[in-house]
């Protein structure tokens, strides 16, 4: 029961995730008084994109090729490893919760070498930000992690490491004790959720000025399949960083991995509603101010492991 | 007096033309510098080419103090000293002169093309008639660079992402800090001030009312005020309000428009949103004066082609109090937004000695603190009458751009209200017609109009038949241009495009 849960998650999750994309763009509309494009409009991006040829720089080489299809890689083996609150990961072993940051890591690398492959300014100054605002928002993600595993281990007289068990800890009936530990996880995950993803405050998706881009700018030189793919992969990067966030948000653990299931990609589509509202009353921040938004989602990690530790 | 030398005007003032002095080169620069050093503005200086094959340099100055213009005349040969080392302002206009008539500005810091159009005459004189020189290729010229192992060039443009206009901007980045840009523009170049001199008579008006697109009535009414100098025809009180109207309806639609697009540089959504439709519902109001939403075919020489009935009054008076109530809701948004306002302050700030000493007009001179705004300065038409407060903040930055465009946009809807109140009853054209098109022969006029970016200038002269035989357009972006360059001067790069928008600036303004 549990297995074919955890299967049907990852199933939903390829289905799914670019409607995500969909709801924060339908939910920025309705904020700004706009009606606002269709919620499958992602979908019909990545079909038209998919039936388009594709167009390579003389000055690209494999490297540029390559980009993303291995970032795709790194998503779709990161999938099988996630768990959505009580519903199990496909699969789980001790140590899995590194070999996920490592594998989004791998993903963003192979973007990064695309970019950096195209010999533009711009693509090269993306891949800068990116590599400098990833490297201080991995911190916060792998401690935060952290903290829930040794609060985890507390609750169960064990070591968990994988993914799956720390979840799984999180139990209505220990929220009194555990609470302020995952609220602060909570609040470092939804910063790193929002930096990795690349939304307002920490960058703009919807911003046609390539100055002022971090992701995007490094992708402007892919087009067609290329582009679809990437496209992919960043709906899916969404679903995954989020479910690492509605795992500790919203604590159902029933017992009927359906319904933590629903529960779960319920907490999914809320979570999609409120990136949408977050972007509809914050600017950007300034792009050097962006380093101490990071910063700051590391220091609650930190304070959340001592506050286990102590 | 510095301004002896120089013969002084009213704005929009016509004089005949030897009584614009012609002056030794000593005397003129010397009573130039003169004035820029006691507060005048270099408003205008361009060359007209002579039989003898001598340059006549024409200099416009505004005198904010003394509420006049003074100008004058210097004949100049195949080179002279540039004026550019001992007064900035005069920058951007040298480099003109220099490329639209082959002279050499010697000792000028920076001598670049601007426009990249091909030299008005086919060789300089004494260097023989057979050498064409290739024509110049938008874009292409020495740009500054900076050596250095971890120094980045970035290139923008001409293409942009964007639906905006061509423009080439080349930055010299050490990892996000800017320490040079320098904008290469030209790519609009149309020919403008040159096709006037031959174009047909009813042709004229058009090519002002298209010479910036977003600032029609600004242009044509610069443009109607010179005729009608050089006519000697005087304009009814009506169509003066008239004018006056369709001029603030520019500036509101316009600085609410750049306020929408400010808040969308720094990704805030509500008052982007809100904006852009406001903007519309402005361009509608204008729509009611002439039916069209720029003002096209308003402003004519002698008045305004459409007269406002009781029920466009009416029409106005309601469109106006709802635009009033929506622009406050959507822009005091942004002042009490803390993301926004974090995004605003202290980013691109300018100086009030570097507008200064620039030359900057409009939006960013006001930010900068310089009270300069010419409808109080060298009052025109309705503003002789119905005085607007000059909006000023001190800050320099996005933040007092953004800002003065705010009080700008409340100043213009008070100002409508009233006028609205109290439309005079008269004709809108002046009785006699035929007038306007016999301007007098050997005249000249400079006539400034304050456009919603800053100050507009036209210079006309014309000659034995009263055909024009000089017409010159100083765009407000003319002035501006190099301010923004400035203001990027250790700013982040990624902060550039809110810089640029905080002043937008005209393309085809600037290269007409």
């Amino acid at each position: 029961m549990a297995i074919c849960a955890a299967l049907l998650h990852v199933l939903l999750a390829l289905v799914l995730a670019p409607l995500l994309l969909g709801i924060i763009n339908r939910t920025k509309a309705l904020v700004a008084g706009r009606r606002g494009q269709p919620l499958l409009q992602t979908y019909y991006d990545l079909a038209k994109l998919l039936c388009k040829g594709a167009v390579y720089s003389r000055t690209t080489t494999w490297v540029f090729r390559m980009g993303p299809v291995v970032a795709l890689a790194g998503l779709l083996l990161v999938l099988p490893m996630i768990p959505l609150g009580g519903v199990p990961a496909v699969v789980a072993f001790q140590g899995d919760l590194l070999l996920v940051a490592y594998l989004l890591g791998v993903a963003r690398f192979a973007t990064v070498l695309a970019a950096l492959d195209t010999g533009s300014s711009f693509e090269g100054m993306g891949a800068s930000r990116e590599v400098q605002f990833s490297a201080l928002a991995e911190p916060a993600l792998i401690l935060g992690l952290a903290a829930m595993a040794v609060q985890a281990a507390q609750a169960l007289q064990a070591q968990p490491l994988s993914l799956t068990a720390i979840y799984a800890a999180i139990r209505p009936e220990t929220l009194p004790q555990a609470g302020p530990v995952l609220l602060l996880v909570a609040a470092a995950l939804a910063a790193v959720f929002l930096a990795e993803n690349a939304r307002i405050p920490v960058d703009d998706p919807n911003t046609h000025l390539e100055l002022t881009m971090i992701h995007e700018v490094m992708v402007l030189d892919h087009g067609g399949p290329d582009f679809a793919l990437i496209q992919y992969t960043a709906a899916l990067k969404l679903w995954v960083l989020g479910t690492l966030l509605v795992g500790v948000l919203v604590p159902v653990r029933s017992g009927w991995p359906l319904v933590d299931l629903l529960a779960g990609v319920l907490g999914l589509g809320i979570l999609a509603v409120f990136t949408g509202l977050v972007e509809s009353t914050l600017a950007r921040l300034r792009l050097v101010r962006v380093p101490q938004f990071l910063v700051a989602a590391s220091v609650l990690s930190i304070l959340a492991l001592f506050l286990v530790l102590r | 007096m510095s301004t002896d030398a120089f013969a002084t005007v009213h704005n929009g003032q016509a004089l005949a033309a030897e009584e614009c002095p012609c002056l030794p080169w000593e005397r003129f620069r010397q009573s130039l510098l003169d004035q820029i050093a006691e507060g005048g503005r270099l408003s205008a200086l361009f060359g007209r080419e002579r039989d003898h094959g001598r340059l006549r340099l024409t200099a416009v100055m505004a005198h904010a103090s003394q509420g006049a213009l003074a100008v004058a005349a210097c004949e100049v040969g195949d080179a002279y000293p540039a004026l550019t080392a001992d007064c900035p302002q005069a920058h951007w206009f040298e480099r003109e002169i220099a490329e639209q008539w082959g002279v050499r500005p010697h000792g000028h810091p920076w001598l670049k093309p601007i426009r990249f159009q091909p030299p008005r005459r086919p060789s300089a004189p004494g260097k023989g008639e057979s050498v064409r020189a290739p024509r110049p290729v938008c874009g292409q010229t020495d740009f500054f660079r900076m050596e250095g192992p971890e120094v980045h060039e970035v290139a923008v443009g001409p293409v942009h992402a964007g639906v905006i206009e061509p423009g080439h901007f080349r930055f010299q980045c050490h990892g996000e800090t800017v320490h040079h840009l320098e904008i290469s523009l030209g790519y609009q170049h149309r020919g403008i001030e040159r096709a006037l001199l031959t174009a047909a008579p009813q042709r004229v008006i058009h090519y002002m009312e298209t010479a910036a697109g977003d600032t029609t009535v600004g242009h044509a009414m610069a443009h109607c005020r010179a005729v009608e100098a050089l006519t000697h025809t005087r304009v009814p009180l009506r169509a003066q309000v008239i004018r006056g109207m369709a001029l603030e309806l520019e500036r509101i639609a316009n600085h609410v428009g750049d306020l929408g697009a400010l808040a969308g540089d720094v990704g805030f959504l509500p008052t982007m949103s809100y904006c852009g439709r406001i903007r519309g519902d402005v361009l509608n109001m204008t729509a009611v004066l002439c039916g069209n939403r720029f003002g096209r075919g308003l402003i004519r020489p002698g008045g305004v082609a459409f007269d406002l009935d009781a029920s466009a009054v009416e029409q106005l008076r309601q469109r106006l109090a709802a635009a009033e109530r929506d622009v406050r809701v959507a822009v005091d948004l942004l002042w009490e937004t803390p993301s926004v306002m974090a995004r605003f302050d202290q980013t691109g700030v300018l100086t009030r000695e570097v507008a200064e000493t620039l030359g900057l007009v409009g939006v960013p001179a006001r930010a900068c603190g310089l009270e300069q705004d010419v409808r109080q300065d060298l009052p025109y038409g309705i503003y002789r009458f119905a005085q607007i407060p000059v909006s000023t903040c001190d800050s320099g930055d996005v933040f007092a751009r953004a800002y003065v465009r705010w009080l700008e946009v409340q100043r213009s809807l008070a100002f409508l209200g009233e006028q609205l109140e109290t439309l005079p009853d008269g004709p809108v054209q002046p009785a006699d017609r035929s007038a306007i098109l016999r301007p007098e022969p050997h005249q000249m006029v400079a006539a400034l109009v304050e456009g919603w970016r800053g100050e507009i200038c036209h210079v006309a002269q014309t000659g034995a038949d009263g055909q024009l035989v000089c017409y010159k357009i100083v765009d407000p972006s003319f002035h501006n241009w190099f301010g923004l360059a400035y203001a990027l001067r250790g700013e982040a790069v990624s902060d550039f495009p809110l810089c640029n928008k905080s002043f937008n600036l005209s393309y085809c303004g600037h290269d007409l």
